[in-house]
């Protein structure tokens, strides 16, 4: 079994809240206790039946205010999967929310009201999901027994989506037709749109099948040093951290960046046995061939296929701060372990997130998200974005305050 | 990969971010399941090496007799550093003051002692067994959670999250409460400790114990609990699937005595595992409102 992670992206009035109400309740994964707080908070939906949107609303001025503020995080699980839902809000005040929980996902589900088609919000949630690398787009064209489950509403909608996937250059995108009211196309074939022969969207998230960038290099950035100091392990020293992407296996050539000294792969640790190799996603300890210095921060690399060690670089920025980004002040960046001191030395372009327009009035402020140009105190080590965007990624942090006030990811070297 | 691999090696990535990021982090440790399973996931970021923190236990004085005895046999084995921040204490010094009346608990009393505890230390992070799933309030927070000088939580003034880079940089006075199993579901929670052969203190598993019955539910009997006549008392078959102080936790009905039986259980459970928690049952926000005064 395997978890797939996903965003639901979209307003109250998409009915985003309600249709994850209705995948966890029609997956029994809610609770009496669960249900019996939401009978006695006492919002019901027009019809009588129980608002199945204050379940992920978990914070009092979100209940008291009938909006999602930021970020939820729900579980569920079936048989076949378990799943990790980030609920995010899906209007423009809350973009950086929205950008926060599609950064840990790798599908989204884009909600369309069946009445509305494709509006701003759409191309909002799209252009983002390109932004951020989801690999995967599941359009649910939600509210089809407000337009009396017609086809030909459903099929216009997919229609001037895919238009609109095209421009943007998303490439894998599919379309479900839902109520998440009524509960038609859920968790339950719907009987009222017998013209739509796909799975219905819980039979898809438990079948989709993700596919990663298989071309990757291999990184290994360095979290913590290894060193028991004990009589018996005096000289044992290695080095824990994360591996990003397949290949590191004992024996390889290895460089360590920014330093560039070379060395090789002698063993792989995990809970204290031994492995031949280590695969993405693991956290594991490596040794080296050579007494050489490695501490947090570096990333060991292979040797034949080495990360870019830059000063000088151009990167796509996302801005969450109410503090609008300021060319003067010394930034800090960190990336994985390392954290290095940063200028933001130019605004390229900023977008406009509803038409996807450049504008070049040398702004960026909170929700901005825009192309920057960015000159480092010391090397940086990153991939650019498109072979490799796990290592291409990055957080600002204000040092004057320590907030992260936005996000990057290095698609060039300038 | 497997998805108890993926939530093993996110734990132990989150883990060592804490070692390298802080000067003084601490692990909370309850004596419960959760804060069990982070030490085994510690066990397997920093071994052959030590750990780089060492456990707290914010002893309430009314916790589980075989909790205690858990504790103790556990951080012997593992020779790792225990320090105990006691409530108890804290009530004598006057810093806190007990509850009155039939339902007194001193479960939002340990806060006044976890601070206490984190200032007198030092401590700049706090690694905890929270998880996202048990609560809705816990749903949205994040996983390194800051605190202000006060220890409150401010749910509208958190710091994006992303990906896996996650920001520790704080101010004097302040510190990070870090929660590595954020993902974990009760059921990964159990599946991993059968899974990994993780010990648990012996109340997890049914055994025969006298029981009160407090606004309805089975409370072990105690004089922690102040019984007097009107109270019902049984003798029952039962388990703790939750294990906090005494007061607050209460007892289900189960004849689960192996792993697999209990596993079995809780796949069909109807109600959520804090359901057997007072201290959530005070009001719809009574965790955010704990969270804000500088709860777990």
């Amino acid at each position: 079994m395997n978890i797939l992670k996903f965003i639901t992206a979209g307003s109250v009035d998409d009915g985003k809240s309600t249709l994850i109400g209705r995948l966890l309740y029609d997956t029994n994964s809610i609770l009496d206790d669960q249900l019996d707080a939401i009978k006695k908070a006492n919002r019901k939906n027009n019809d009588g039946t129980v608002d199945l949107a204050i379940l992920t609303d978990g914070l009092k001025a979100e209940r008291e205010q009938g909006i999602t503020i930021d970020i939820a995080y729900k579980y569920f699980q079936t048989e076949r999967r378990k799943f990790i839902i980030a609920d995010a809000p899906g209007h423009i005040q809350y973009t950086r929310n929205m950008i926060t929980g599609a950064s840990n996902s790798e599908l989204i589900i884009i909600l369309i009201d069946a009445r509305k088609g494709v509006i701003e919000q759409t191309k909002r949630h799209s252009f983002l999901a390109k932004l951020l690398d989801l690999k995967k787009v599941l359009v649910c064209v939600n509210k089809m027994d407000m337009v009396d489950y017609e086809q030909a509403v459903y099929e216009n909608i997919k229609t001037d989506y895919l238009a609109l996937a095209e421009n943007l250059g998303l490439k894998d995108v599919d379309f479900i037709p839902v109520s998440a009211l009524k509960g038609d196309n859920i968790v339950h074939d719907s009987e009222k749109m017998s013209w739509y022969e796909g799975n219905n969207l819980l039979d898809y998230l438990e079948t989709i099948e993700i596919q990663g960038n298989t071309k990757r290099a291999w990184r290994f950035p360095v979290q913590w040093v290894v060193r028991p100091q004990t009589d018996e392990l005096h000289d044992y020293r290695g080095y824990a951290g994360r591996v990003i992407g397949e290949g590191l296996s004992i024996g390889e050539k290895v460089v360590i960046l920014p330093s560039g000294v070379q060395s090789v792969v002698k063993e792989i640790e995990f809970a204290e046995k031994s492995l031949d190799q280590a695969h993405d996603g693991q956290s594991v300890i490596i040794h080296l061939s050579d007494d050489v210095d490695v501490s947090r921060g570096d990333t060991i690399v292979a040797a034949d296929r080495p990360a870019l060690a830059e000063r000088n670089f151009e990167a796509n920025i996302c801005w969450f701060d109410n503090k609008p980004l300021d060319l003067s002040t010394v930034y800090l960046l960190q990336n994985h372990s390392a954290v290095t001191k940063i200028k933001i030395v130019d605004i390229l372009f900023k977008v406009d997130v509803n038409t996807q327009e450049k504008m070049y009035d040398g702004e960026i402020k909170l929700n901005d998200i825009g192309k920057v140009s960015i000159k480092a105190a010391g090397e940086v080590v990153f991939d650019k974005q498109h072979d490799n965007a796990e290592n291409s990624r990055a957080i600002i942090i204000d040092p004057r305050t320590n907030i992260t006030v936005g996000a990057i990811m290095i698609d060039n070297v300038a | 990969m497997d998805y108890l691999d993926h939530l093993e090696a996110e734990a132990i990535y989150i883990l060592r971010e804490v070692a390298g990021q802080f000067e003084k982090p601490a692990l909370l440790f309850s004596g419960g399941k959760d804060s069990i399973t982070l030490v085994h996931l510690a066990m397997k970021a920093f071994r052959p090496g030590k750990f780089p923190f060492p456990l707290v236990h914010i002893d309430t004085g009314h916790n589980f007799p075989e909790t205690i005895a858990f504790r103790d046999q556990l951080v012997k084995e593992i020779g790792e550093q225990l320090i105990v921040g006691s409530v108890q204490q804290s009530i004598d010094e006057g810093k806190a003051v007990e509850q009155k009346g039939k339902n007194a608990s001193r479960n939002s009393l340990q806060t006044v002692t976890l601070l206490e505890t984190i200032e007198k230390n030092g401590f700049d992070a706090c690694i905890g067994g929270a998880r996202r799933d048990e609560e809705k309030a816990r749903a949205k927070e994040r996983i390194f959670s800051v605190r202000d000088e006060f220890g409150q939580w401010d749910p509208k003034r958190q710091r994006p999250e992303l990906w896996s880079i996650f920001n520790g940089k704080i101010g004097k006075g302040e510190n990070v409460r870090v929660f590595p199993i954020s993902n974990w579901t009760e059921l990964d929670v159990w599946n991993y400790i059968k899974r990994e052969n993780i010990a648990l203190p012996s109340i997890y598993f049914s055994h025969h114990r006298d029981v009160v019955l407090r606004n309805g539910q089975w409370m072990a009997s105690d004089p922690a609990l102040k019984i007097d006549a009107d109270d019902v008392l049984e003798n029952k078959s039962v388990r703790f699937r939750t294990v906090g102080d005494m007061t607050c936790t209460a007892a289900v009905d189960s004849i689960a005595t192996e792993l697999d039986d209990i596993i079995e259980e809780i796949k069909a459970s109807t109600v959520s595992e804090r359901g057997a928690r007072m201290d959530d049952k005070v009001s719809e926000a009574a965790m955010e409102d704990r969270k804000k005064q500088g709860y777990f």
